[in-house]
């Protein structure tokens, strides 16, 4: 393991024409690791992908596999193989052949009982002599896994792999896909435009918009501290509010939202001017009524109206309208602790000043907001 | 209810087959069983003193004996042809599949265009093309490929070469519409598994076409192997086909031998078919 495997792409480019597909591209993925690009469809994540396997070619820049630079290796050359959206199964070969058919290439032994114990591991054992268009789509989703994964490639690619189940079979689906990297140790490198997808089985995660990569890192990271206002809507959803950055106080910084005074952490204040994105995921404000007391050291945002509640179960979704007449989202647990509100009830809102993020205030903030397009 | 519903769905397939039904009937149905039973006439009468159905045989016994020949030939050429269809329309077919972009309808057009002209006008053509001083012949001798008094016309190449041309887009347009379904993904996958463009072209795009291919080769060969027009216009009384001698019984008034013959072609295409297609496996593909 070590570096000796890892996937390097240095200032790789791809353009179609004068459209600007994958835009001076660095990215280093870790051997071993389970790598997300995510993006919503036209970000150059799929091309990114097909340019690893060989399908495309860089219009610039390096392609590098441990030692071995692969960028215009052919892509029957390469020790990459591709989990294809809607498998591309072979149709006129049985699912046994389907499986057998990298082996046969490369003129290995024993290719029957290799093929054997990796339709065992997909849990296909007794599928072997089927034709593809005899199984579900979950199963030929395991095929295909398991014609790739039996190869024992360096990177496994999975282009959208679970775009085309349900989504109860997608939920199965990730955390087999999760078990399994985690006994091959293969580097997997996944395209989704799904953020839950990407966050739930990823290590690391690479938000790509617009042909380049707007922030990369454990999952966790991204969504608490954004670096981008792409980023902040286009995993979760955030609040995010005009504000000026003002003095520094310990280890916050204060910024002046709409005449109110709020804390942030001074750790991530961005470059640029003192005009900044202010923002608070939905779900780490509580609502209180107006003037109710807010604990010590509170970031309070006062005299907000609700203008809609819808109870989901789980939580109830809240939008307040503030008095400069901006709408913020806040998600409250059902814990049953104390009533909901109603339209037309006057709140404050409370939240922690160290779950405050800071934007660069010449970024669009409806960025990444329209998430729901489907490729 | 469900049980009326279907039977008036039933109706309604059988009224929907009335039509071509009847058309073939009195089309194909009719006119075969007259030519079966016309095969087993007695060759001695004629269409004016009227023909006596003895039930005999001897009509076949004895095309096969004086016909034998021509028999084989037919068979020869239609394969031959059929085999140079496929040698020049598979390659044009995949290119038009995925090569052309958007040039793709117009080859398409390209193929279909010489529909447009009659088939007699189009193989006449061909005796100018192939004429001893026309230009293929002149080019061919100053290659020394064809001898001094070498020639095209009125040879078997030349009766080949035509039926080749004629059936050429019977080819195409089957293997075209295999090859045009094929989704490119499987060709990718193919390059993903390690396997060269020659060995995915093998493995992959040439098993997916080969529905296209049994539809082309049988539009061409069946067609090819009862021709007369080309054997007519561009050979020789040496390179005769069984549809010339079947065409020269029919005008000589021998309808018996005539019609003995047709169904001997027939029978034969049909056993050579059936014996393709099992072996072909088409009936395995998706």
């Amino acid at each position: 393991m070590g570096s000796a495997n890892d996937l390097v792409l240095t200032g790789v480019s791809k353009r179609f024409g004068s459209f600007v597909a994958v835009d001076d591209l660095d990215l280093t993925v870790p051997a071993g690791s389970f790598f997300a690009l995510l993006g919503p469809s036209g970000c150059g994540k799929t091309t990114t992908l097909r340019m690893i396997a060989g399908l495309e070619t860089p219009t610039g820049g390096r392609i590098t596999l441990g030692a071995d630079d692969i960028t215009a290796l052919k892509p029957y050359r390469r020790p990459v193989n591709t989990v294809f959206q809607s498998y591309a199964l072979f149709p006129h070969m049985t699912i046994a052949e389907n499986v057998a058919f990298g082996l046969r290439r490369s003129g290995t032994r024993d290719v029957k009982d290799q093929v054997a114990a990796m339709l065992e591991m997909v849990e296909l054992g007794d599928y072997g002599r089927r034709k593809p268009a005899q199984l579900s789509g979950g199963q030929q989703q395991r095929v295909a896994l398991a014609r790739a994964l039996i190869n024992r490639p360096r990177v496994l690619l999975l282009d959208e792999p679970l775009g085309a189940l349900d989504l109860k079979l997608r939920r199965q689906m990730q955390i087999e896909l999760k078990q399994i990297q985690t006994e091959v140790e293969t580097t997997f490198v996944h395209v989704t435009h799904d953020q839950e997808e990407a966050m739930t089985m990823a290590d690391t995660v690479a938000v790509m918009n617009a042909g380049v990569i707007e922030q990369m890192g454990r999952p966790e990271d991204l969504y608490e501290h954004p670096s981008t206002t792409f980023v902040a809507n286009f995993l979760g959803q955030s609040n995010l509010i005009r504000g000026e950055l003002g003095g520094a106080e310990q280890a916050d910084v204060v910024v002046d939202v709409h005449g109110t005074r709020l804390l942030a952490p001074g750790a991530q204040v961005p470059d640029g001017g003192r005009e900044v994105w202010v923002g608070i995921r939905p779900e780490k404000v509580t609502l209180a009524a107006a003037g109710a007391g807010a604990l010590r050291g509170a970031n309070v945002l006062e005299s907000g109206v609700v203008t809609d509640a819808s109870f989901t179960g789980v939580s109830t979704q809240y939008l307040v309208r503030m008095p400069w007449g901006q709408e913020l989202m806040v998600f409250e647990q059902n814990t049953g602790q104390h009533k909901g509100f109603v339209v037309g009830d006057t709140v404050d809102l409370h939240w922690v000043p160290d779950h405050t993020f800071l934007l660069d205030a010449g970024q669009d903030s409806a960025a990444g907001v329209e998430r729901e397009t489907v490729p | 209810m469900s049980d009326t519903e279907e039977r008036r769905g039933g109706l309604v397939g059988y009224v929907l087959l009335l039509p071509a039904g009847a058309w073939l009937t009195l089309f194909f149905v009719v006119p075969l069983v007259t030519l079966v039973s016309t095969s087993f006439y007695d060759p001695a009468g004629s269409l004016e003193l009227g023909y006596r159905v003895t039930g005999q045989v001897t009509n076949y016994a004895s095309v096969l004996s004086d016909y034998s020949e021509q028999f084989l030939r037919s068979l020869g050429y239609a394969a031959t042809a059929t085999l140079v269809c496929v040698l020049l329309g598979y390659p044009l077919a995949y290119a038009i599949a995925f090569k052309a972009g958007r040039w793709r309808n117009l080859m398409l057009v390209a193929v279909i265009a010489p529909f447009f002209t009659s088939f007699l006008i189009r193989t006449l053509s061909w005796q100018l093309i192939l004429a001893d001083q026309g230009w293929v012949v002149d080019t061919l001798q100053f290659l020394h490929l064809l001898g001094e008094d070498g020639r095209l016309l009125a040879t078997p190449v030349a009766v080949v070469t035509g039926i080749t041309y004629n059936f050429l887009p019977f080819m195409v347009l089957p293997l075209y519409a295999s090859l045009e379904k094929i989704d490119p993904r499987l060709i990718e996958a193919g390059s993903d598994l390690y396997a060269s463009p020659f060995t995915t072209f093998r493995t992959v795009t040439l098993p997916l076409s080969l529905p296209g291919l049994v539809a082309g080769t049988l539009l061409t060969f069946i067609p090819a192997a009862g021709d007369y027009i080309n054997a007519q216009l561009l050979g020789n009384t040496r390179t005769q086909m069984i549809g010339n001698v079947i065409q020269k019984l029919f005008d000589g008034g021998s309808y018996p031998e005539a019609a003995a013959l047709s169904v001997t072609l027939m029978a034969v295409i049909v056993v050579l078919v059936l014996a393709y297609v099992r072996r072909a496996g088409t009936e395995d593909l998706v």
